[in-house]
């Protein structure tokens, strides 16, 4: 039975169904429950959390990334996946807290001060979330100061910036300085991203990387974790 | 099912009143001069249906003056079928060309003599070892009857081909001109399952050809149900001449009840006016005689309006397909083809480089894009073609379907229903309401539905172009899949009842794949 609820979760992560009213790509699968049903199910089940995220979710998203790899699935399709991972991990929050297992970290995302431009931030928080990060999102336009405050509290393990224009690029430095003042740059990793920075960039400001893109945040990310265990 | 090919708005370059004028003026020039024509059957079938015939001697031959009244032209076209179905091995390859429906198929074409084979060469920077490039060598050398079944191999599994014309002369050794029509037609037809349309070399093949079409569909009716092939004739020489040969090939196949293009290509300049109206007026008239004698041979024979005009090239006089007004009089015919609600044969494609690359994407784009957008219902659109049609490289095919699968997300309608407005509107609402505002899981089902168009399937990394090589890969791929041959009990028949056909194209018998 549980092995059928995991089969099961996988595969409609790989289909992208997050519910089932979503269609995936076969269309056989269209009413039947989606990974957010299948979750529930699990924990119903009685499936212990780490095998519900590693034998459904995180399964299914390394099937997904192969797909994209060899250009079988575009970034819609992994980005259904993601938001199917990122709702379940949602779900499994409060469970995950009361048994004290651990996300695979904590990452803040935000544009800077004077920017607006959120699409390539948005898609890096679902491809994240997808990955099994806990994300907080604080949105565009985020003051410095309400950037420092939140490394203060939420104590996420990275931060991530993103800039479109070069006008706001200059902030990212900024928020660098704010954070050696306020003694937390050696708290967190700040990655930073966007059309108008660049690798060059990062090292100028002695931000920690530069991510092209999400699944190249994805890369940093579990690199930097993988070398941290 | 039928091939669905793409249905166009058709682009209009002629107000309907020039429409009627090239009409009238065709038809006056068919009655003064009228037509030379130099098949004495052809004259006597105008004479005993009513046009003025009278001897004549030009360069020493023997030739009529056709005077064709406009009656006469007119019952012609009341006669020819206005919706005209090419049959196929696969019945699902089959085309329903419509005269009135400006829907377009994609055809290969032109019988050139050169097959330009490709490779790639390693090349290693002198100054930095770690840096090394591929490039493509080319190398011309005569067509040969295995080349043919290798394109006609190529051309089953390019995606927006739609039906296949011979795109190589086959210049074997043990190729004569009594067994050149049997190999070309059986190594096309046994190497693709679309419709195939053939070209006589000689008159006395004819039956050869029939007869092995009949072998494979399973009998005269059935191949008049399932035309797997048909003909194209071009059987008159411009300005306003009857060829002897072609006009009898012309007159047995109509005979025999089987689809055939009427086909005249006047050069703009030298064969033909060189002003618009004048080229027009004048290929109209040649290819409504041609049309007119199929159906005075035997009436609802299947034919479609077919022209190749082009202009000459000031320099040398040779063809100049490049040059816009030979886009503007292939437009021009589609819209005459139309008026008379006739299916359309028609170019577009044909450009003037030797090898595949930036300058024969160009050259060929204009034109593809413009004349489909016209809505002819056949388009030879020179698959592989270069050189002015004089080469043919596998390469070059791979190129254009890519181009073609472009230009058919380009030119297809829009879609604005009300429908359509609803579930927009409901999306928009949807959307707004979320936090992260986007649209992209709407894209999935488009995407998996073929609604979208895809990047450019050669695209290199970064800087890098790699065109040629990526399409080289495909080139590869595509030979390497099956294709379904005549099975092995027709396969057989065929060479026991059908003579001439070489040993070496029964892949039974070699165990050989083309």
């Amino acid at each position: 039975m549980s092995e059928d609820i995991l089969a099961l979760l996988k595969e409609n992560v790989i289909q992208g169904r997050r519910t089932q009213d979503d269609e995936g790509i076969d269309d056989s699968m269209s009413g039947k429950p989606g990974v957010l049903e299948l979750t529930q199910l699990a924990l119903e089940n009685n499936i212990s959390l780490e095998t519900i995220i590693m034998q459904g979710l995180t399964a299914g998203m390394q099937v997904v990334g192969e797909k994209f790899t060899t250009k079988e699935y575009f970034i819609p399709d992994m980005l259904a996946s993601a938001e199917a991972v990122g709702g379940a991990m949602d779900m499994l929050k409060p469970h995950l807290e009361a048994s004290n297992v651990a996300t695979k970290g904590k990452f803040a995302i935000a544009t800077v001060k004077g920017d607006i431009h959120d699409i390539g931030k948005n898609i890096v928080a679902i491809l994240l979330r997808g990955a099994g990060y806990e994300v907080n999102d604080l949105g565009t336009d985020v003051p410095t100061e309400k950037i420092v405050e939140v490394i203060k509290e939420y104590k996420p393990d990275f931060l991530g910036l993103s800039a479109l224009l070069t006008t706001t690029m200059i902030i990212m430095g900024e928020i660098i300085e704010a954070l050696k003042e306020n003694g937390l740059r050696d708290k967190v990793k700040v990655l930073i991203g966007g059309a108008a920075v660049s690798d060059e960039y990062a090292q100028e400001i002695g931000a920690d990387a530069y991510c092209v893109d999400g699944f190249h945040a994805i890369k940093i990310l579990d690199a930097s974790q993988e070398a941290k265990a | 099912m039928a091939r669905q090919g793409i249905l166009v708005e058709p682009y209009q370059r002629l107000k309907p009143e020039q429409v009627e004028r090239i009409h009238q003026a065709s038809l006056a020039i068919l009655t003064d001069p009228g037509m030379v024509c130099f098949n004495r059957t052809a004259a006597d079938i105008f004479g005993d249906s009513g046009a003025e015939v009278s001897s004549i001697e030009q360069g020493g031959a023997a030739c009529w003056l056709l005077k064709i009244p406009g009656k006469v032209v007119s019952e012609a076209l009341q006669a020819a079928p206005k919706v005209v179905k090419l049959g196929a091995r696969d019945e699902n390859n089959c085309l329903i060309l419509d005269g009135s429906e400006p829907r377009v198929h994609f055809v290969s074409g032109s019988e050139t003599n050169i097959w330009l084979d490709v490779d790639f060469q390693t090349y290693v920077k002198k100054s930095d070892p770690n840096i090394a490039v591929m490039l493509p060598e080319f190398h011309r050398r005569r067509g040969t009857v295995l080349d043919l079944c290798q394109a006609s191999h190529l051309c089953e599994h390019l995606e927006t081909l739609d039906a296949f014309i011979r795109p190589v002369n086959i210049q074997d050794k043990d190729i004569t001109e009594d067994n050149k029509d049997v190999n070309k037609c059986f190594a096309s037809l046994n190497n693709t399952t679309k419709h195939v349309m053939v070209g006589l070399t000689s008159l006395k093949q004819l039956d050869n050809v029939v007869n092995m079409a009949k072998l494979i569909v399973g009998g005269e009716e059935e191949l008049k149900e399932n035309p797997i092939i048909s003909f194209i004739t071009c059987l008159v020489k411009s300005p306003l001449q009857f060829v002897e040969d072609t006009t009898q090939t012309l007159i047995e196949i109509c005979q025999r009840g089987l689809p055939v293009v009427v086909s005249s290509a006047p050069q703009a300049g030298t064969t033909a006016p060189i002003k618009e109206d004048g080229i027009m007026a004048q290929i109209n008239a040649e290819v409504l005689a041609g049309i007119t004698l199929s159906q005075l041979v035997s009436k609802g024979t299947p034919v479609l309006y077919g022209t190749v005009p082009v202009r000459a090239r000031l320099d040398n006089l040779n063809d100049s397909y490049g040059a816009p007004e030979s886009s503007q009089y292939n437009i021009d015919c589609v819209q005459m083809a139309r008026f008379y609600k006739l299916p359309c044969y028609s170019t577009a494609g044909v450009c003037d480089t030797k090898i595949p690359g930036i300058q024969s994407s160009i050259e060929r784009l204009f034109s593809d894009i413009l004349v489909t957008l016209s809505g002819p219902q056949y388009l030879h659109c020179a698959y592989g073609l270069l050189d002015g049609n004089s080469t043919f490289c596998l390469l070059q095919a791979v190129l254009d379907d890519a181009h073609f699968q472009m230009i058919k997300f380009f030119v297809r309608p829009p879609w604005v229903s009300q429908a359509e407005i609803d579930d927009t509107l409901k999306q928009v609402r949807e959307v707004v309401a979320t936090p992260q505002k986007l649209y992209i899981r709407y894209i999935r089902p488009m995407l998996r539905s073929g609604q979208l168009s895809m990047s450019y399937p050669f695209e290199g990394d970064e800087e890098t172009d790699n065109v040629l090589a990526l399409a080289y890969e495909r080139m590869k791929q595509l030979l390497s899949q099956p294709v379904e041959h005549i099975n092995p009990v027709t396969t057989s028949r065929i060479f026991q009842e059908i003579p001439g056909i070489l040993p070496r194209l029964n892949v039974y018998e070699n165990r050989r794949e083309q």
